[in-house]
């Protein structure tokens, strides 16, 4: 009984992160403050404060269940398209608090692109996939700008030499890895500040998660990116900055050549080292 | 009687066989199930269907020849005068021998047809005898035939399951062979209207009065076989059911799907279907005594010009009827659209409306498809409504305030009442069927096709 208790305890438990999860202010692009989010009653998020950089990469690592997805749907308001959930606290994109009452979390998901785990196109063409999102803004005035930012879009994502001649074919014939890329030229359609990336290759063989991942560091450039991966390696690679959750606690947070060469909490070392689980 | 009593002996027996064979089983690996290729109730289904099964198809085959052999054994011992009356009169001659024999007495029979009866009578007697002689030795070899072949090595589940496989096979193919029985049958009797009207002037003529004369010098002799106002009438009545059900179905699809609540869905969703289920009669007096007046009052106050019985009050209720039909299936089909391509769509901030309208209707569409059209060769198939809503006059108008007629409401209407057979009337009504049958088949094709290029999408 007493065990049990102290599971029980262990489970509800509010960490304070190791390791400095706030930044210079000039840095920050996003700065979360006392973020608690349930599913009913499961208490998914327990009390996160942390900083995101801007133009850097911010990987969330973790293991499955730990509500990385689920801080990372925060950030767009996506978890609002969920019934059950409930957030608490603050989040400031450029200051301004998401959660204000006079955000339109539509307008706001227009600044945040988002890819997800399983490449999910539209059962459209390549063309008709990017245009959706500068369409429904109206970013284009006439077709030609329209032809334009699809071409760039594709371009960026390093896409556009593979499928310049077949822009009308449905997006869902291309292959898994060229999926997700156009998935990333359909978020980056709408110039975004910031893309949120929910293990993008997670269903991508190696070599096509290689060129995901140097496409990242093209990106990064020029926009704020936030990537949730259960590849330690991945993390290692393509970040700059790591935040490590544990059952809905923010363990530690650092560099990422820091936190990989010098984890600090016992958790991060179990995870990082493979011990964990 | 008789013969459901030895059916059931035979069942009865199988079942014996069933606890027979099970017990058998065992015993001959002295309870140790394992060492059996099968679980010992395989070996008991093996016995009983050795059992029950060839009886039983005996049995159904010497009932299907039965009387045939019978009568052509009494024809056989008639005196020669009567055998050699045409076969019309034949007919009526068995007709009377067999009332006789089942004791329907009319006026005073002569004698040669109560010994007729009689013989018939006994012919039944020693047939059934020898019936249950052939079923009951059958049953009874099948039992002892198969409880010898039972060792523990026998394959007795694969045997079971490939005759019940055989079984289910027959089953399905009951649907198949009906279809095709009454679409042969049908195709036949239209070949013999065209062969008395000809083709042409049924699918293009524009007057459709099917009066045939009865004796020469009748007013209106000439009936006119022309098919056109009818598809009209059934195309325009479609139409109007089309027009409230699709936008109405559709539109509570939408709401059941992307904004209710579960609850709601769950309490709304089965109501909804209650529509189908309704009884087309009632919906069919719904449009007659409530609906159809109500338009005509309402027209005569705006000084319109509506008739009693008009493609309007059909149309409009049919509509109502076939709501679900789109509602439900449409709402199918939008649930099944991935969650993923939402997510991307509102991830991209697209409103939740331009989501469904941009994304989630275009990924359902093959499907919405189907639904409808499913809907509409039901809204061509109905009869009920417009036999009581529309009227029964075949006019050719584009006016849906007026009486118009429909394919179902005058096949109903040829065959009500006295008919001769042969009469190009009468014979009408398939060739109506045919047409009819060849429009919803097509529908349902291309509705099928639609339906399934949006599985092969999704899954
Ligand atoms: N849509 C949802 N409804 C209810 N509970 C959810 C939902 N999504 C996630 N959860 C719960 O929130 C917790 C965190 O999940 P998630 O954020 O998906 O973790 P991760 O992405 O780190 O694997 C889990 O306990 C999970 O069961
Ligand atoms: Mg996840």
């Amino acid at each position: 009984m007493q065990l049990m208790d102290n599971l029980i305890m262990k489970r509800d438990e509010i960490i304070k992160p190791v390791g400095n999860p706030f930044l210079n202010e000039e840095r920050v692009k996003i700065s979360c403050r006392n973020v608690n989010v349930y599913y009913e009653e499961n208490h998914a998020i327990k009390n996160v404060s942390v900083d995101i950089a801007e133009k850097e990469v911010t990987a969330f690592i973790g293991p499955s269940g730990c509500g990385k997805s689920t801080f990372l749907r925060c950030i767009n308001r996506m978890n609002d398209t969920i019934r059950t959930c409930r957030i608490e606290g603050e989040i400031r994109l450029d200051g301004e608090n998401i959660y204000d009452k006079n955000v339109d979390p539509v307008l706001l998901r227009a600044r945040i692109g988002m890819v997800f785990q399983k490449p999910n196109p539209f059962p459209k063409s390549i063309y008709q996939n990017v245009a959706y999102g500068p369409r429904i803004h109206g970013l284009a005035r006439n077709k030609a700008e329209l032809d334009e930012i699809v071409i760039t879009s594709l371009e960026k994502a390093g896409l556009f030499k593979e499928v310049k001649d077949n822009l009308d074919h449905p997006g869902t014939s291309l292959s898994g890895g060229q999926q997700q890329r156009l998935c990333i030229a359909r978020a980056i359609s709408v110039q975004p500040e910031l893309i949120l990336m929910d293990e993008p290759c997670s269903a991508l063989d190696p070599i096509a998660t290689a060129k995901i991942e140097e496409l990242m560091d093209e990106l990064r450039q020029n926009y704020t990116i936030i990537i949730v991966t259960h590849s330690m390696q991945q993390a290692a690679r393509v970040s700059q900055r790591t935040a490590f959750f544990h059952l809905g606690n923010l363990i530690e947070v650092g560099d990422t050549n820091e936190i990989f060469v010098n984890p600090e909490h016992k958790l991060t070392q179990d995870y990082i080292t493979g011990r964990y689980g | 009687m008789k013969y459901s009593i030895l059916i059931f002996t035979v069942i009865i027996l199988s079942a014996v066989g069933f606890y027979a064979g099970r017990s058998r089983s065992s015993k001959t690996v002295n309870g140790e199930i394992r060492k059996l290729h099968s679980l010992p109730g395989y070996y008991g289904f093996y016995v009983a269907l050795w059992c029950g099964l060839p009886a039983l198809i005996v049995l159904g085959i010497w009932l299907a020849f039965q009387s045939s052999v019978v009568t052509s054994i009494v024809v056989s011992g008639l005196p020669p005068e009567i055998q050699s009356l045409s076969d019309e009169e034949m007919s009526l001659v068995i007709n009377d021998i067999v009332n006789l024999a089942h004791g329907i007495v009319v006026g005073r029979p002569d004698n040669v047809l109560l010994a007729a009866a009689e013989h018939y009578n006994r012919l039944l007697g020693t047939g059934f005898l020898a019936l249950v002689a052939v079923v009951m030795s059958i049953c009874i070899a099948g039992l002892g035939f198969s409880m010898r072949y039972i060792n523990p090595a026998m394959r007795a589940r694969i045997k079971v399951e490939q005759t019940v496989q055989v079984l289910m096979i027959l089953c399905s193919t009951v649907a198949i062979f009906t279809t095709i029985g009454i679409m042969l049958s049908v195709l036949f009797e239209s070949v013999r209207f065209f062969n008395q009207i000809p083709i042409t002037d049924f699918l293009f003529g524009v007057h459709w009065s099917p009066q045939i004369a009865i004796r020469e010098d009748q007013v209106g002799a000439s009936g006119s076989f022309g098919v056109i106002p009818l598809l009209t009438g059934t195309l325009m009545i479609s139409a109007i059911a089309m027009l409230v059900a699709v936008p109405i179905g559709l539109m509570s699809a939408i709401y059941m799907s992307e904004y209710a609540a579960e609850g709601f869905r769950t309490v709304v969703k089965p109501l909804l279907e209650v529509l189908a289920g309704i009884p087309t009669v009632v919906y069919g007096f719904f449009a007659a005594l409530i609906v159809a007046p109500f338009l005509r009052d309402l027209g005569s106050k705006i000084g319109l010009d509506v008739s009693s019985e008009s493609a309007l009050a059909a149309g409009l209720v049919m509509g109502i009827m076939i709501i679900p039909f789109v509602s439900s299936l449409s709402d199918d089909v939008i649930n099944a659209v991935p969650q993923s391509l939402r997510d991307a769509s509102l991830g991209i901030g697209a409103t939740q409306s331009e989501t469904i309208v941009h994304v989630v209707l275009p990924a359902a569409l093959p499907g919405i498809v189907g639904s409808i059209l499913l809907a509409v060769s039901r809204a061509i198939g109905e009869t009920m409504i417009v036999v009581m809503a529309a009227g029964l006059t075949a006019r050719l108008t584009a006016n849906p305030l007026e009486a118009v007629t429909t394919f179902t409401v005058q096949i109903v209407t040829l065959l009500i009442g006295d008919q001769e057979f042969d009469s190009p009337k009468t014979l009408a009504a398939f060739a109506l069927g045919l047409v009819l049958f060849i429009i919803t088949l097509c529908l349902n094709i291309i509705a099928l096709y639609a339906v399934r290029r949006y599985r092969e999408e999704y899954e």
